[in-house]
């Protein structure tokens, strides 16, 4: 049972399945276990960013594309669904609209630019999407009669999403079951069914192809599997969950905005947990995302104690500034990338393997 | 055994390279097409000078990244964070001359944005060595690596500027004499801007003759055809990668030294926002040509402005436009560079 909802790719080592069994449970009673605002923002935060970067997994760890037009998938997910219950007005079936017509634009970006770029070398690829997501971001930002421009819009979500909505009477386990709490949980499960639907199609001998083409293109191509064609496919794919990701991202926030949706900084961000979580292995997204979210939100309360405690030393100081929590993730992007290119999980994983097979 | 009867005489020329003219037709028809569009001559001209001023910045900053590309098929995506720190280290030499800056006098002025050029210089150049070193040298031919590395690298350089300089903005002043603008006629033409227009000029030219009349140079466009070969005849190419790498590095340095006074304001952010301009016209003048790169740089920066000016919407996507049909033209860019 449970190796079919995996696929028959378990985490394959003890700390990594405790791990993610963590990260599982933590998620799962997030709205249980932690109070306050707050902390269910950063679980609901995890979720998504789950999905978007194991999104990104399926081309930069399975296929070998390198791609920066990520975001901007992202984004169009959200603004397709932010800007439709904003001008429909809260119901189902703006988000059923703004959700199907933010994944057909994806398609149709996604096939012209793979259609366009993807014959060619993998740079040629990540400079196109480059210029292309920062065309978008600033054209996203200019049209601000559709899109709100810098301010981004907010908008309201059905009745039963929104946090003055109570299921039931009273408190389960001293948690009211309100608006809040069910959208937590569309994301939550969303987010799970995606997870594993990813796993299912890396699995597949669609995946493998995947990966035969990463190992070498031409051996691939040589065995008579069309690689451009198998590119653009799972580089369309990549960006229909991406859109997906980012209707989830929009449902949560109740609001669209440039910064938080087509920002270059939540490209970086999803680079960043790709490589620190393990290329090419699915499960690193949960690793990374729950790491790089948590420290996002934690580690500059650190930070700042140990600037504050260095308050008296010059360069020091600012090199701990909350603010410059960047700089040690980049380091670490950078060591990842030398030491452990498999990343987290490719590490646990490998250390499992040598010790069943001394 | 007969000898080789065929040899050619001595002294008999080389049959003559065909130049492919096309693309360097471009750019003065471009400017003519907009003559009567723009409708006014005085403004067409200030616009045209703007363009050009703007071209010869990015085509500084191009210039290295499209040339390292080229000799050692590494894409730099890292190459923006060298135009942030030429532009703050040039800031070591604006702020505390304050007085030179801000001296009426031409010579000072002059002096005081040689000095600013030439310690920005050394050190991305110093920085690019460093660069190569670290972070490069381990994933040559490793592309997926290097794009990673690459912007790993982007990452850390833009914040260590924030550890070094701070985090907030710095203003820029630009010299006294260099502020203002001549006219001519109606024309308003910018002073700074025909400073950049020279100083572009004079990389472009210095840049031209060290690779067609040297042996470096020599060595260089060889390494560029098939750096193998060049190997096999007994050059050290390594040495050439790092001296080029360098070499681009530190004009991405000057770039953004001029980059950051056209601003006049700085943000360590300001090598990330070019970077993707850059990477446009290096696409569209082909991967590895430097030619190739100072025309796209003017197209890309032509159009920019004419199209602010026509058709303000239209000028936020006016380089993508213009590289998607460059590349309808010429898939591989204007001048595709004969190994890839």
């Amino acid at each position: 049972m449970i190796r079919t909802l995996f696929s028959g790719d378990l985490p394959r080592s003890r700390l990594l399945s405790a791990m993610l069994l963590a990260v599982l449970v933590g998620l799962a009673l997030a709205p249980f276990l932690f109070h306050g605002a707050r902390s269910l923002n950063v679980a609901a935060t995890i979720c998504v960013f789950v999905v978007l970067v194991a999104s990104y997994d399926l081309l930069l760890g399975y296929t070998g594309i390198v791609s920066f037009a990520h975001t901007m998938f992202y984004g169009i997910g959200a603004y397709g669904v932010g800007l439709a219950l904003h001008g429909m007005g809260p119901s189902w079936w703006a988000i059923l609209v703004g959700t199907a017509g933010a994944l057909a634009v994806s398609l149709v970006l996604a096939l012209i630019i793979g259609l366009f770029s993807l014959r060619v070398r993998a740079i040629f690829y990540a400079m196109i999407t480059l210029a292309v997501a920062a065309a978008f971001a600033v054209v996203a930002s200019q049209l601000s009669d559709l899109t709100g421009g810098e301010d981004g819009r907010t908008f309201k979500v059905p009745e039963l999403l929104q946090p003055g909505f109570h299921l039931i009477d009273g408190e389960i386990l001293g948690r009211a079951i309100d608006g809040k709490l069910i959208t937590y949980y569309l994301v939550f499960f969303s987010a799970l069914a995606l997870f594993l639907l990813m796993l299912r199609i890396v699995n597949s001998p669609f995946g493998r192809v995947l990966q035969a083409i990463r190992e070498n293109d031409f051996r691939a191509e040589a065995l008579g599997y069309r690689t451009v064609i198998y590119r653009t496919l799972a580089n369309c794919l990549g960006a229909l969950i991406a859109t997906l990701a980012g209707v989830l991202m929009a449902l949560w926030l109740r609001y669209v905005g440039p910064k938080t949706m087509l920002s270059f900084e939540v490209m970086t961000d999803i680079l960043l947990i790709v490589v620190i979580g393990g290329m090419g292995t699915i499960y690193g997204a949960v690793i990374g995302s729950a790491l790089f979210i948590l420290a996002q939100n934690y580690l500059q309360v650190l930070m700042a104690q140990a600037s504050a405690s260095l308050s008296g030393v010059p360069l020091l100081a600012n090199l701990f500034h909350p603010d410059r929590w960047l700089l040690w993730l980049g380091v670490l992007f950078v060591l990842s990338v030398y030491f452990f290119p498999t990343g987290i999980v490719g590490r646990l994983r490998s250390k499992a393997l040598a010790r069943r097979a001394p | 055994m007969t000898t080789i009867s065929h040899v050619a005489p001595q002294d008999a020329a080389l049959p003559k390279v065909k130049v492919d003219v096309l693309p360097l037709l471009l750019v003065p028809l471009l400017a003519l097409l907009m003559l009567p569009l723009v409708g006014s001559f005085p403004t067409w001209v200030t616009l045209t000078i703007a363009g050009l001023a703007m071209g010869m910045m990015v085509f500084m900053m191009a210039s290295g990244l499209t040339l390292i590309f080229g000799l050692m098929d590494v894409l730099n995506f890292g190459h923006g964070a060298f135009v942030s720190v030429g532009a703050f280290t040039a800031t070591l030499v604006l702020l505390p001359m304050k007085s030179w800056v801000e001296a009426d006098s031409v010579l000072m002025n002059l002096s005081v944005l040689g000095l600013a050029i030439l310690l920005a210089m050394l050190v991305t150049g110093l920085l690019g060595w460093a660069f190569e070193r670290i972070i490069i040298r381990p994933v040559y031919g490793l592309h997926l690596k290097q794009i990673l590395i690459t912007m790993g690298g982007m990452i850390v350089a833009e914040q260590l500027i924030h550890v070094i300089w701070g985090a907030e903005q710095i203003p820029l002043q630009l010299p006294t004499t260099f502020r203002g603008a001549f006219i001519v006629g109606d024309a308003a033409l910018e002073k700074y801007r025909l400073i950049a227009v020279g100083v572009g000029l004079t990389v472009f030219i210095t840049m031209f003759l060290v690779l067609n009349r040297t042996k470096v140079g020599l060595l260089i466009r060889a390494g560029v055809e098939n750096g193998e070969m060049v190997e096999a005849l007994g050059y050290r190419i390594r040495r050439l990668f790092v001296g080029v790498f360098m070499a681009g590095s530190a004009l991405a340095g000057l770039g953004g030294v001029m980059w950051g006074l056209y601003k006049e304001t700085l943000t360590a952010a300001i090598g990330g926002e070019i970077t993707v301009l850059v990477f446009i016209v290096i696409i569209i003048g082909g991967l590895g040509s430097v030619g190739g790169c100072f025309i796209g740089a003017m197209l890309v920066a032509l159009v920019a402005n004419y199209a602010g000016f026509l058709a303000p919407k239209v000028a936020l996507v006016s380089d993508i436009l213009l590289m998607v049909t460059v590349l309808l033209w010429r898939p591989q860019g204007l001048y595709p560079v004969a190994k890839r």
